[in-house]
């Protein structure tokens, strides 16, 4: 399967996924509700820190963050495993690799055709945002700024290959729904999504600084909201791409041992 | 076109007793046992030829198709489809080949059937005119042109797998590997997509390997057969000539103009159902011209057929025969592995 024939046919495949995305109204409305929860720890966490700040966190700095990790999470998202665990175990992977073309670009694909109905979502948010926070709770330093989008692409990357991971998992298991319900217990609280990482204990946070979650959310809102230096997000972010870099080597050993596996039982 | 020598395919899979012990036992220590699905099997298809393949449930049909196409890798031997090694699964290779499973769709399910062609153009980059022209053909083939405009979860059964053939065509492959292309469909849907496959193997030249529980299907589309059973190639030659060998029998519908008694009968034939008006006779292809006329001077016979056995029956006779005794059976009728069929 070259890259070639991979590029040449990605715009019909975001396409196909854009049309895919807006083909069911009713499920776009309940997958909307069910990425609400920022809004909910928003709410929470607002009305804890009604008497007194929370760290550097006071009511409007709790508000910019949870709806910067509300846009974050909707940029950044993947269900790529759900498909990938779907088709190993239906056996309809088949007909992906009968294709020339890579399967992963495929869902890749899918994943980025996503994107603008997510924007129909995140756009009124982040314009509410504005509204309601003021421009001065958002960094104000233009290159922290030029590197937000850098660390967004991150943080999309190490989300999109960890569900390659896991979906590959199901070329070994029964099932590898399970394995991203427990990736998804650490990455709920230690990616940012419910708790800045900044309010973490101090012990716990300097382990975070290590592992991959908070690189998928934490990372671009802390770019967003002036939680970091120019020099903090120079250093985080060279992690972050470390962990692109490390979670794409695991994502090719796995396809690659997975497929063989596929092609010694069939699909 | 296609060139398979001493095929082999091996699984190993994991096998325990039912009962919870056993569970817990094989949670611990997993016992493995080698299943040759595919062993030691030659052929050779020319390009264009319509073959069938046939055998019982597990027999390995479905695992040669998949090894032909590319998608299983072989435990041993050599396949070559229009000179490439499937297992490698080059661009070249794929865009000349498309497997087509009935059990599996290959359709976008939320979106209308002609979302894929377009998709399939793009992957396949067959050029705008080429694809305007082949879906034209094809829907007007297939009768769909419709059909293709309604997202595919709204289809039945046979309508989505018309679109599947379509869209598996879009890119014209050379060699067409339908796997129960028909499972599921009713009899008139049936002969549809057996009349369409026909016509594309004709306008095209394209070469098809086909496995199907239906026999008609084998029977309308496939000049040649090629039989496996336990892995093992048992018969590769033509359908006739494996009827023929298998039950070389007739079969002799009487319809009477008033009833007859079952004693008349005697001496005419094997009875295979009599009753009274009607009786059904399986005779000897060398005495049918002896009974024919014997039961047309002796009986009031208002009616009379000769047909061949149903081949229901005739493969069923010969899988009893590979389960009765181990190893090839029918071997007679197997051809020597490189000569292929004209």
């Amino acid at each position: 399967m070259s890259l070639r024939a991979t590029v040449r046919a990605l715009p019909a495949l975001l396409r196909a996924g854009v049309a895919e995305a807006v083909a069911y109204r009713a499920e776009m409305l309940v997958w909307v509700l069910a990425t609400t929860m920022p809004l909910v720890m928003l709410a929470l966490w607002t009305s804890a820190a009604q008497n007194a700040p929370i760290g550097r966190y006071g009511e409007r700095q709790f508000v910019a963050y949870f709806l910067a990790t509300f846009i974050v999470r909707q940029l950044t998202g993947s269900w790529a495993f759900w498909d990938i665990n779907f088709e190993i175990r239906n056996g309809t992977l088949a007909m992906r690799l009968l294709r020339p073309v890579h399967p992963l670009f495929a869902y890749a694909a899918d994943s980025v055709a996503s994107l603008p109905m997510r924007m129909v979502v995140s756009l009124p948010v982040a314009a509410v945002a504005l509204a309601v926070v003021g421009r001065q709770e958002l960094t104000q330093d233009p290159v922290v700024w030029l590197l937000w989008p850098v660390s967004l692409a991150g943080a999309w990357l190490i989300t999109l290959f960890v569900n390659f991971i896991v979906g590959c998992a199901a070329f070994f298991l029964e099932s590898s729904t399970k394995l991203m319900d427990a990736w998804g217990i650490f990455f709920f609280v230690l990616s940012g999504y419910l708790i800045p990482i900044d309010l973490l204990p101090g012990r716990l946070a300097a382990i975070v600084d290590w592992l991959p979650f908070r690189y998928q959310i934490g990372l671009p809102v802390e770019l967003m909201t002036h939680g970091r230096s120019r020099e903090e997000a120079i250093a985080l972010l060279s992690r972050q791409w470390a962990w692109v870099a490390v979670t794409f080597g695991v994502t090719v050993v796995s396809w690659r041992r997975g497929v063989r596996r596929f092609e010694s039982y069939g699909g | 076109m296609i060139r398979v020598r001493d095929l082999r395919k091996h699984y190993r899979v994991h096998e325990r007793a039912p009962g919870v012990a056993s569970a817990m036992r094989s949670f611990f220590h997993r016992r493995y046992k080698e299943i040759a699905a595919v062993d030691g099997v030659d052929f050779d298809i020319g390009a264009g030829e319509r073959v069938g393949f046939l055998g019982p449930n597990g027999a390995g049909k479905t695992t040669t198709l998949k090894v032909l196409s590319g998608l299983l890798h072989p435990t041993g031997g050599e396949v070559r489809v229009d000179g490439h090694e499937p297992r490698k699964r080059e661009d070249a290779f794929l865009k000349k080949i498309m497997l087509v499973l009935g059990q599996k769709q290959q359709l976008l399910w939320d979106l209308p059937p002609s979302e894929t062609f377009e998709l399939n153009r793009a992957i396949y980059d067959v050029p705008r005119p080429q694809f305007e022209a082949t879906v034209r053909e094809l829907t007007e083939l297939l009768e769909i042109k419709e059909l293709v405009k309604r997202p595919a979860r709204t289809l039945s059964l046979g309508e989505r797998m018309k679109c599947e053939l379509c869209s598996s065509l879009i890119h014209r492959p050379k060699v067409l590997f339908l796997d129960e292309p028909t499972i599921g469909l009713d009899v008139s849907m049936q002969a549809t997509v057996r009349d369409f496959v026909k016509r594309y193997n004709e306008r095209y030249g394209a070469t098809l390997v086909l496995t199907s529980h239906y026999m008609e299907d084998v029977a309308q589309l496939c000049p040649r057969v090629i039989v496996i059973d336990k892995g093992k190639l048992v018969y590769d030659g033509t359908l006739d000539d494996l009827v023929t060998r298998i039950r070389p029998d007739r079969r002799v519908i009487l319809r009477f103009s008033r009833p007859v008694d079952a004693a008349d009968l005697v001496g005419l034939g094997r009875v295979v159902r009599h009753g009274g008006v009607q009786t059904v006779l399986d005779v000897h292809k060398d005495e049918v011209n002896g009974v024919v006329a014997r039961a047309l001077a002796q009986l009031p016979v208002s009616d009379l057929t000769v047909e061949s056995p149903p081949l229901e029956e005739v493969m069923g006779e010969l899988f009893a025969r590979g389960r009765a005794a181990p190893g090839p059976t029918a071997d007679e009728g197997a051809r020597p592995p490189g000569e292929t069929a004209s």
